[in-house]
């Protein structure tokens, strides 16, 4: 048995290069039980980061009691991360909301559904009448189900005809489909996580894999324990477990100082192209902006950079160098470079180094634009964020007019003046009183927005009518005026999409708690109430439970790169999860795109005509045709500009809020379950060791940390950051401390900035100043298993748990990736020229 | 020679756009984009005026008598909510266009004149301003039907 709170990664299974991952099934179980226990195996896949790992849930007498990773599953291969096994079901039955409440005197009582749904939709409809659709915003998940965000996206760009929709997912990976808009013309990841196999060189862009998608980076473990290692390469503020892996394999790690990258990246293209690092028959063949590129790097010596990011110039050499020179390369990137300044630019430049080497496509050459929640892909996909569904063009008439077919109704109807509203639009427009109608579902606004005390006084606004969806009773639920009581995973039935494009279902193992329901029920419920009707007087919504949801989404997804015509619920039962596109003639998915070079930039099926990524400018329909692209992708190039806020006399640390592993989004789920509560029970501050002792500041001290908008008050942790650099978890709120001093959520310090094209918020680089008000009596909370470990472990007790894991390694052959398609499925071949 | 007069107009309201886009910005501190945006662009303007100041010296000494109402009026103060966001958008939108089609006045002489130094100017100076004009109508297509119709 294993202790997976002390070993997060689990037993390793090394391999060599092209060998294939072999299989490692880990199950836990709850306390005394045995497998010969359990009653029923219910197929699932984890929602607890965005790595999307294929399980088995485990039922007895009607409880969920266990879970165990499927051996046959190309994401995960039967492992599971501590998450998903410890944190995956404990919550069942803890706290839920189990009826409906109502605002009745300024307290939420319970109430029946009637009740409830009756005063929803007696506000929607008293604000349309008054207003029209502009008075609706609709906030919602990256946690819930395809066929959920697709009734929503219906309901809210159809029915209502409002603009104002968008997902939390504009926290979480905005810029990852941004960037992938910008370079390759649509949305939909280009490589795949079997590129770990294959790959010499990884590097990894903000992005601390060994926490926020542990199975992979177990999958990446089993590479650098066997054979002809990769060399890993690191760019993180802090020392995380990636960061070690990168020294330790003759790789790097750089630190630049949070709000640099784009200095930084512009410092690597120009290094490739100065060594002619450049794959320049690819180059001319497949991409367009070349020489704009080239002249917008010049510049950024690597001297010059060092100045700005405050890095060794001749670290940064050696990067660009490893990058330059590996045969293979696989890059990932995350909220280090999403979250922070000029997001989308810096993303873009890690796609524009593999497309001057020609890296992509191929095994092992990926760019994974990673995600930070489990359905985030979905949200993206069908439309309830701030996309049009089927990665449709919201400025290309003919789009608009294929949904307005598919669903019936007057092209008009559908918004497409201008983007979707983007998250932070919304809430300003919450804020100025022309949004007066906010259904908020599956998300913790009150926690995960930036700048708390600005959110808490927007839901408290008295003209601002709120709906809140969920299975507990949040931070946001305490300012609602209506609360809907959820079913959660497990407890429901759909599918959701992982970040390499593969589809999993989602089957439903138990019953709801109370009269709680499904999303999917509830939005039909206020579809039904609505009375929405297409161009023929018909129900606009046209289905009544998941997989009907799921078939129609399949129509609207026919043709576009996200096509699921060839994937159905009996498919999706009893192997593997499958990778979209999945048509007709690619039944089994495709594991890779574009491995001919050929990007659905086409005027005719590009998502997006593009942006000025300096200020999110968007290309016009004219200019974007005038380029020509003709399936060729774009080498966009940006300057590095300075971030909004910078440290300062006054406020002289850089303030970068982050994830730990053993919790997820606002702990709701995690923060339930007995292990990993205990693994990081409270909120800390990292400091570096200089930092802390310029301060007078030691282990477990307590510290506030101040910004121009709040503060937080912690323990600290001498730790292992840059100095200069402040990291706080942001998983940490209030519904777990009973009192109401607002000095808990990183949330308090953070900004409302957002970068000009993904218009992701800037959670990593908020002004701050440290203080010591008072001595510990113990050190911080904070996990020694992480990029948290203290500087000095002495009298620092090493986070664990108990041996309750079994891991089973290798009980069967590992699951065959599945195909490559020559050409990606639906991409426009330009007319070859003869 | 009549260029000297027009590169003065242009020198001037260059000035007078970045003093703009500086109002604008800090007079919607409550838009994080457009402040910040409006930020950015002022200090490229700043730059295109910088660039610009040797050629203007350089054909100061053959000024004419400058015609009437050749000057650009800036922005004293900003408006405030929704609606006077999106005036004070235009407004900047108005100041970029007169700029726009100045550059390509001067862009004209300066091919007429053979000037390399100037037409280079000129032609970084045309792209910066269709990036401004970009942005502007970007942000106004964005913040017209929410503050025509629903804001109150």
């Amino acid at each position: 048995m294993a202790d997976r709170i002390a070993d997060i990664w689990g037993a390793r299974t090394p391999h060599a290069k092209d060998a294939p991952w072999p299989v490692r099934v880990d199950l836990h179980l709850d306390r005394g039980l045995a497998e010969s226990d359990v009653d029923r195996w219910v197929q699932s896949a984890c929602v607890l980061c965005s790595n999307g790992c294929g399980c088995d849930i485990a039922v007895r007498d009607g409880r969920v009691v266990g879970v165990r990773g499927r051996a046959s599953d190309v994401v995960n291969h039967g492992r599971l991360g501590p998450k998903g096994l410890y944190g995956s079901w404990q919550w069942n039955g803890s706290d839920r909301l189990t009826r409906p409440l109502v605002r009745r005197g300024g307290v939420l009582v319970e109430a029946d559904w009637d009740t409830a749904m009756d005063l929803v939709v007696r506000r929607s409809r008293e604000l349309l009448d008054e207003v029209g659709p502009l008075s609706h915003g609709f906030y919602t998940s990256g946690q819930l189900f395809l066929e959920e965000y697709y009734t929503l996206g219906v309901i809210g760009k159809a029915g209502l005809g409002t603009p104002h929709m968008d997902g939390n997912t504009r926290l979480c990976t905005a810029t990852a489909a941004a960037a992938l808009k910008e370079s390759f013309g649509s949305d939909g990841q280009p490589g795949s996580y079997s590129d770990v196999e294959s790959c010499d060189a990884i590097f990894l862009f903000g992005h601390n894999m060994a926490e926020t998608q542990t199975v992979l980076w177990a999958r990446v473990l089993d590479r650098l324990h066997g054979p002809d290692r990769p060399v890993v390469v690191a760019v993180d503020p802090r020392r995380t477990k990636v960061a070690e892996a990168a020294v330790e394999s003759g790789g790097v790690h750089l630190a630049p100082l949070p709000g640099t990258n784009q200095a930084l990246m512009n410092g690597l293209v120009r290094e490739l192209i100065a060594h002619d690092w450049v794959d320049h028959g690819y180059v001319a063949a497949h991409t367009l902006g070349y020489d704009d590129l080239a002249a917008t790097v010049e510049p950024y010596t690597p001297e010059h950079v060092a100045g700005i990011c405050r890095v060794d110039p001749d670290e940064l050499r050696r990067a660009a160098r490893i990058f330059g020179t590996s045969g293979r390369v696989l890059s990932t990137v995350l909220q280090g470079f999403y979250q922070s300044h000029q997001a989308t630019a810096a993303s873009c430049q890690v796609n524009n180094l593999h497309l001057l080497r020609g890296l992509i496509g191929r095994p092992g050459c990926g760019v994974l634009q990673m995600n930070g929640q489990p359905t985030a892909q979905n949200t993206r996909e069908a439309g309830a964020n701030g996309d049009l569904p089927g990665f449709r063009n919201w400025d290309n008439p003919e789009h608009v007019r294929e949904l307005a077919e598919l669903w019936n109704v007057d092209p008009l109807t559908i918004p497409h003046w201008a983007p979707p509203t983007h998250a932070m639009q919304l809430w300003r427009y919450a804020e100025q009183g022309s949004i007066r109608f906010l259904w908020i579902s599956a998300t913790n606004p009150a926690v995960s927005l930036p700048e708390l005390p600005r959110i808490r006084d927007v839901l408290a606004k008295d003209d601002l009518f709120v709906v809140v969806q969920d299975g507990f009773r949040t931070e946001t639920a305490e300012h609602a005026d209506v609360v809907l009581p959820a079913a959660l995973w497990g407890e429901k039935q759909g599918t959701f999409t992982n970040v390499n494009r593969t589809v999993h279902l989602s089957e439903k193992a138990v019953e709801p708690p109370g009269e709680a329901r499904s999303d999917l029920d509830i939005f039909l419920d206020y579809a039904r109430r609505m009375d929405f009707r297409d161009r023929d007087g018909q129900p606009l919504v046209t289905w009544s439970d998941p997989e009907g949801a799921f078939e129609a989404w399949k129509e609207c997804s026919r043709g576009r790169l996200c096509d699921y015509t060839g994937l159905s619920y009996d498919k999706l039962r009893g192997g593997s999860g499958i990778p979209w596109p999945c048509d007709d003639e690619h039944p089994e998915g495709s594991d890779r795109l574009y491995a001919d070079g050929v990007f659905p930039t086409h005027p005719d099926v590009c998502e997006d005509y593009g942006h000025d990524l300096l200020t999110g400018g968007t290309t016009s329909p004219e200019r974007y045709k005038a380029q020509r692209p003709d399936g060729r992708a774009f080498l966009k190039a940006a300057e590095y500009a300075p971030p909004p806020e910078q440290p300062d006399e006054e406020y002289p640390f850089v303030c970068t809020t982050g994830r730990t592993v053993y919790h997820f989004h606002t702990r709701t789920k995690t923060g339930r379950s007995r292990q990993l509560r205990r693994a990081a029970p409270e909120p800390w501050v990292e400091l570096s060791a200089r930092d802390a002792a310029a301060l007078g500041v030691t282990e477990g001290d307590l510290v506030r940390v101040e910004s121009r908008r709040g503060r937080v008050e912690a323990p600290a942790r001498v730790g292992r950051g840059r100095d200069g650099v402040v990291f706080v978890p942001f998983h940490y709120g209030y519904w777990d401390t009973g009192g109401d001093r607002h000095a808990r959520a990183a949330n308090e310090l953070t900004a409302t900035e957002w970068d000009p094209v993904s218009k992701q918020p800037l959670f990593k680089i908020a002004a701050v100043r440290v203080t010591r008000i008072g001595g510990g009596t113990r050190p911080a909370p904070a996990p020694t298993t992480t990029a948290s470990a203290p500087h000095d472990p002495a009298g620092v007790p090493a986070t664990a748990g108990e041996d309750d894991v079994r891991e089973d390694v290798a009980p069967t052959g590992p699951p065959t990736p599945p195909p490559v398609p020559d050409r990606t499925p639906t991409v426009p071949h330009p007319a070859s020229k003869g | 020679m009549h260029l000297a007069t027009y590169l003065g107009l242009l020198h001037t309201s260059l000035t007078t756009l970045a003093d703009a886009f500086r109002e604008v910005g800090r007079g919607h501190g409550e838009e994080p984009d457009v402040r910040h945006t409006c930020q950015v662009l002022a200090a490229r303007v700043d730059r295109q005026a910088e660039a610009l100041a040797p050629v203007v010296e350089r054909y100061g000494e053959h000024r004419e008598e400058e015609p009437e109402r050749l000057h650009a009026t800036g922005l004293d103060t900003t408006r405030g909510g929704p609606v006077g966001l999106l005036r004070d958008l235009q407004d900047l939108y108005t100041l970029a266009s007169l700029t726009d089609i100045t550059w390509t006045v001067v862009g004209q002489a300066a091919q007429g004149l053979r000037d390399r130094d100037l037409i280079a100017v000129v032609a970084s100076g045309e792209q910066d301003t269709a990036r401004q004009l970009t942005w502007l109508r970007t942000r106004i297509k964005q913040a017209a039907p929410q503050a025509l119709i629903a804001a109150r």
